[in-house]
């Protein structure tokens, strides 16, 4: 763990990564005191003003303050990314383990169904189950996490069939050790590797998809402040007050490849063939 | 082969018809009354037991299922709720469109990140493959709605130009049909080349590695015979993999493309269909389009088989 951390801290490009979701962490969680105004404090007699000292990203058309609304926008963000992804590693985690154990009938049944799921485009599967459920932040949630499910079911049942060939697990087998034991004791920590890797590339994905989805209108609900419906409520202002698109594109983006840049960096650190 | 290919053409069966019932069972899982979701608060009861007896509301739900299947294989997906319309020929306009615009995006991706992927291949740690794969790293960051959203910005602001309006078919006016569709696939196909430009290069440079390329090199053959005759060929089932891949994800992302351009396609028709309520378009051309998808990805592992002989399917 710790020559993990070590080669994690030398390999610049992750480490960039890591400050910059770090960053976006800690502005989610003091986004109160970062902000200078309530996210939906309107200022009507400031109107898509540009960045001033008042107003550090200036306004929007509802004269409500960019910045406050940005710096709360990552709190929508990460909560998403968190409790979808958490919502999809937990299903595909206790999916792929059944699977990848017991393999036979129940893995046959499984990875069908999965099957049917990976048969959607992930946005349009996103979009058919919010429109069933209904466009709010919890409904995103849910559909991202189902979305990912199929992903991580395939990715720990994979990893759990290889780990499976191990002696010491068939030895565990001969001398009698409770199926529950050998999953929990002795499979998921040896999957945890390339599980990690995936929960770091689901949460930008997860994130990428709510502003999608949001910016579509069938995400996070104005007046919460979503990037994906800043974005989309500036469309029709960008021309004259680029400053309402900049912002929120900014953020997007930046998130999205800090998550990228650790994804990258911990796959390569933890592929046993780019360690050689 | 052709016992594999009809092998997976029939484990395609199966998949469609839970891609069927997960659509049209989720579709009927929204509470309320979908026929006073049409017709609204002030429809009579009369209007709705009709709209409900033309729509096959009124059966039990696995009769609905039943009866819209039998549609489906007939090749009769049923009318819209909405307009009274047949389905079929308006899915099958509508994704001429977005298959065009899936085309022209992904052919757009290739001329961009083939190259460039070989040549950060090639010329490893060097500044051009530092900035190739800071490039590419931007492009598979940077959402393609936001960056549709600015391109479109930057067009107006700077060039005082904005994007037709419309849509104008191939056939009709080749010249204004790619007008319009260049910008959609530009965007679409910048935001799929960052993932085909970095799977190439580690692909080469995974091949470069091995020994067969050493002995190609030591029997002196050009360095351009080496890399397109050699190393490319075997450099391309990754490669492809991640093309049939993003050929999924293009198909996906047009949904929000055609939305932000105002093109007519089929994605835009399931956004419709969504915002309207309008579930019998919402099931056909979802149903259709995994359809599509599921085709793409066997044409992709049928396409492995040719690119690398080792691959023999049993």
């Amino acid at each position: 763990m710790k020559e993990f951390f070590q080669r994690l801290v030398s390999d610049k490009v992750g480490l960039i990564g890591f400050i910059g979701i770090l960053l976006v962490i800690i502005v989610a969680v003091l986004a109160p005191v970062i902000a200078p105004y309530s996210p939906d404090r309107m200022f009507t007699e400031h109107t898509l003003e540009g960045p001033s000292s008042q107003f550090l990203f200036g306004t929007d058309e509802l004269g409500r303050d960019i910045f406050s609304r940005t710096v709360y926008g990552a709190q929508v963000s990460l909560q998403v990314g968190l409790i979808a992804v958490g919502i999809g590693a937990t299903a595909g985690l206790i999916f792929g383990l059944i699977s990848g154990y017991f393999q036979g009938k129940v893995d046959q049944v499984i990875m069908r169904v999965m099957d049917v799921f990976f048969a959607f485009p992930d946005i349009l599967l996103a979009l058919t189950i919010v429109a069933v459920l209904g466009p709010s932040l919890t409904n995103t949630m849910i559909a991202i996490g189902i979305v990912f499910t199929p992903v991580f079911t395939r990715l720990v049942r994979s990893a759990v069939m290889s780990v499976k060939e191990n002696e010491y697990l068939t030895s565990a087998v001969a001398i009698g050790v409770q199926p529950v034991k050998i999953i929990t004791r002795h499979i998921t920590p040896n999957i945890m590797a390339p599980f990690i890797v995936q929960i770091t590339l689901a949460l930008s994905g997860a994130i990428l998809t709510e502003a999608a989805l949001s910016f579509l209108g069938l995400g996070v609900q104005p007046p919460d402040p979503s990037w994906g419906v800043m974005l989309n409520a500036s469309r029709t202002y960008m021309e004259f007050a680029p400053w309402t698109i900049l912002f929120p594109v900014s953020a997007i983006v930046l998130t999205i490849l800090c998550f990228n840049l650790l994804g990258d960096s911990l796959r390569d650190l933890l592929d046993p063939k780019l360690k050689q | 082969m052709y016992a594999y290919i009809l092998r997976r053409l029939l484990m395609l069966i199966p998949v469609l018809f839970g891609v069927s019932v997960v659509i049209f069972f989720t579709l009927r899982i929204i509470p309320g009354d979908v026929a006073a979701t049409i017709l609204g608060t002030d429809a009579t009861p009369e209007a709705l037991a009709q709209l409900r007896k033309d729509f096959g509301l009124d059966l039990p739900i696995y009769e609905q299922y039943l009866q819209w299947m039998g549609g489906v294989m007939t090749g009769d997906f049923g009318e819209s709720m909405r307009t009274g319309k047949e389905i079929l020929p308006d899915i099958s306009s509508r994704f001429a469109i977005t298959f065009e615009l899936t085309m022209l995006s992904a052919f757009i991706s290739w001329i961009i990140a083939i190259p460039l992927g070989i040549i950060a291949g090639i010329k490893r740690n060097s500044k051009t493959d530092f900035g190739v794969r800071v490039v590419s790293l931007l492009g598979v960051s940077i959402p393609n709605f936001a960056l549709a959203t600015v391109l479109i910005l930057v067009l107006a602001l700077f060039f005082s130009y904005s994007p037709p309006v419309g849509y104008v078919g191939f056939f009709e006016d080749p010249i204004t049909n790619l007008q319009i569709l260049f910008l959609p696939a530009l965007v679409l196909g910048t935001s799929m080349a960052g993932a085909v430009t970095r799977m190439t290069r580690s692909s080469i440079l995974e091949i470069l590695r091995l020994d067969f390329i050493r002995t190609i090199r030591a029997k002196g053959a050009k360095e351009r015979v080496v890399i397109f005759q050699h190393a490319l060929r075997n450099a391309m089932i990754p490669i492809l993999t991640i093309i049939g891949m993003q050929i999924g994800v293009l198909l996906g992302g047009t949904v929000i493309i055609e939305q932000i351009f105002s093109l007519p396609g089929l994605g835009q028709l399931v956004l419709t269909g969504i915002n309207q309520r309008d579930f019998t378009v919402v099931q056909g051309s979802v149903l259709f389009i995994a359809f599509v998808f599921v085709m793409i990805n066997l044409i992709v592992d049928i396409l492995y088989s040719y690119l690398d002989p080792r691959i023999t399917y049993k």
